[in-house]
């Protein structure tokens, strides 16, 4: 498989200007990391790690302080091909509301093709397939601000689509939404990613990062582990380490293990605690 | 203390092409001592609701009353209200206004009056409580933060000042696993020091099964139903109707169910269902 993002000895820090003086905060501290076209990667780490700063890198809303960034052969500090990457790597963000510009559904859609200068017609054809791949269709011409959260992500997420990218950063995509409305967004990227799109998906719900076919986990700045769902939630010593969480089935199986039930090391999926919980004798 | 809110309806932009009715006819109490949690589908007035509850948004229809003060009557000194009931808000970003860090959690405490060195060790206290050294983030600007941080930082400022009521909406969300269970462990630990009034809104239902003596339902501006985690979350169908789910271990028992293990369903809490799992799986073994 092609690298669709390649990244490259990756530095980035942010200088804060202050009455004593400029002080330098180091975000990401050399991070490298090949992202295959068509994978699904989840980005977990503790708050402040620096998965956000490393997602707007991604996309060159930031641009490296050291190393570099190629998506799709482009480097994203080459300003000739800044809105090349943008197209190629879009973006959705923890809160719609922060996404959502326009006050109509369809034309919020619409803002991102227009930008590119895709024609009128072929606008018309994206935005409402878009709209149809993410069930908002019948909402087409309503306000985004009447939309419930789910909803709003899910118009969010369609204005990123009708760009075509073919790798969709998810930053905290579902942090703001009800049970449901999370469920709805994930299934909706578990699609994408079926359909052959490249998916990032930065998040703090362990269960979501399970259905990941590989897991990167930031710790100040760096990646520290880089395996998938299996090898990260086995390694129980890393995750207590940095504070992360572990699915619910590896809690279980923990608690139980604490009773004196000898559950296997291996289970770390829901159907798989439930097959052995109804087989054990 | 407590708190009685009667027959409150709320209207956005009343009169106006997009008027929004965000709250219909919401009548709860909650009493002294009492940890409330509020639960719903994004938009169904939980924030609308709770902004109401310190004074901030004035009720279309109905009274609130706040320890014994009708907080909607005319001449209320909002300061009063503010002391009592402390509000973190949803969006932390709304919160945060102050050049650092350490400014900005001792804003409250210095608006009660209290002397210099009083305030210090509520700052650095509030910052402890929520995980964060007031010597390492104190002299930074809240803005160049994470969004977790900044959210500790918002919960900060509020439990400085200490108020008989304190009221979250979703302070868990965007927040990592640790700093997760700090949150969590943090109400509880304050709840049991001031022994407050506590409600949050959450749309995460183990947190709501873990913590609260009382859950209220909203959906679509109403409330649709109230009562302690057993009788809520018993009505699985209803929630689903709602938007809403039962705790994660809740849902591993059902699993079970309908794989045919005949294990008890009532568990809500993981140490509840590991408890009741351990036991049957005890008790199958022996029958072999
Ligand atoms: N605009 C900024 N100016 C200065 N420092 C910043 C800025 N944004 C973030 N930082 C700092 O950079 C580091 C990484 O932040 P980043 O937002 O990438 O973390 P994150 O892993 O996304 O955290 P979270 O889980 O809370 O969203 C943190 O120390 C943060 O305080
Ligand atoms: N400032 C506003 N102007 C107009 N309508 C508003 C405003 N704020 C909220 N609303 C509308 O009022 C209703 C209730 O919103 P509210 O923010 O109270 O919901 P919520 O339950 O807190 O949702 P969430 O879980 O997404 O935070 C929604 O339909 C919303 O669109
Ligand atoms: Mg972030
Ligand atoms: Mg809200």
């Amino acid at each position: 498989m092609e690298n669709i993002i390649q990244i490259k000895n990756l530095t980035f820090d942010y200088i804060r200007e202050s009455d004593e003086g400029s002080e330098t905060i180091h975000a990401i501290r050399d991070v490298s990391l090949d992202i295959p076209e068509g994978s699904f990667t989840a980005i977990i780490g503790r708050n402040g790690s620096g998965k956000s700063t490393l997602a707007k890198n991604l996309n060159g809303l930031l641009l490296p302080t050291g190393g570099k960034i190629l998506v799709n052969g482009w480097d994203t500090a080459d300003e000739a091909h800044i809105w090349d990457v943008r197209q190629t790597a879009g973006m959705v963000f923890q809160n719609p509301d922060n996404q959502l510009v326009a006050s109509i559904v369809e034309d919020d859609v619409a803002f991102g093709p227009e930008n590119l200068g895709v024609p009128p017609k072929e606008i018309r054809e994206r935005v409402d397939e878009v709209l149809k791949s993410v069930d908002m269709y019948p909402f087409r011409t309503k306000s985004p601000h009447l939309l419930s959260g789910g909803q709003k992500q899910r118009v969010a997420i369609a204005g990123v689509l009708a760009m075509e990218p073919r790798c969709i950063i998810f930053d905290e995509p579902t942090a703001m939404l009800d049970p449901q409305g999370r469920q709805e967004v994930m299934r909706i990227i578990r699609r994408l990613h079926e359909e052959g799109k490249t998916v990032i998906l930065i998040t703090h719900f362990m269960d979501e990062a399970a259905q990941a076919d590989r897991i990167v986990i930031m710790d100040d700045g760096r990646v520290i582990a880089d395996g998938t769902p299996g090898e990260i939630f086995a390694d129980e010593e890393t995750l207590r380490r940095i504070r992360l969480d572990v699915p619910l089935a590896v809690d279980m199986a923990h608690r139980l293990r604490e009773y004196g039930i000898p559950v296997p090391a291996d289970i770390i999926t829901q159907e798989k605690l439930v097959e052995y919980i109804c087989q054990y004798k | 203390m407590s708190i009685q809110v009667r027959n409150l309806s709320y209207v956005y932009n009343a009169g106006m092409p997009d008027e929004q009715k965000a709250l219909d006819n919401v009548s709860f109490e909650v009493y002294n001592g009492q940890i409330a949690s509020i639960i719903g589908h994004t938009g169904s007035g939980k924030s609308t609701l709770v902004q109401h509850l310190n004074g901030l948004l004035k009720p279309s229809e109905g009274t609130i009353i706040v320890g014994g003060t009708d907080i909607t009557e005319a001449g209320v000194a909002m300061r009063e209200i503010r002391q009592k009931v402390g509000l973190v808000f949803q969006y932390p970003e709304y919160q945060l206004f102050e050049e650092t860090v350490a400014a900005d959690v001792a804003f409250g405490p210095k608006n009660l009056g209290l002397d210099e060195m009083e305030i210090n060790d509520r700052v650095r206290e509030a910052l402890s409580l929520v995980g964060l050294d007031v010597d390492e983030v104190g002299e930074r600007s809240p803005f160049d933060l994470s969004g977790g941080q900044k959210r500790r930082v918002a919960i900060a400022g509020i439990i400085a000042m200490r108020p008989q009521v304190l009221i979250l909406d979703e302070p868990t969300a965007g927040l990592d696993p640790g700093a997760h269970r700090e949150i969590i462990d943090m109400i509880r630990k304050v709840h049991e020091k001031e022994e407050n009034i506590v409600i949050f809104v959450s749309h995460n239902m183990d947190d709501v099964a873990a913590l609260s003596d009382k859950v209220l339902v909203m959906d679509r501006g109403q409330l649709m139903m109230s009562g302690t985690p057993q009788e809520i979350f018993h009505q699985r169908e209803r929630l689903a109707n709602a938007g809403l789910d039962i705790p994660s271990a809740a849902k591993l028992m059902m699993q079970l169910r309908k794989s045919g293990c005949e294990v008890p369903v009532d568990a809500l809490t993981r140490e509840d269902a590991a408890k009741e799992l351990a036991a049957y799986l005890q008790g199958k073994s022996r029958k072999c």
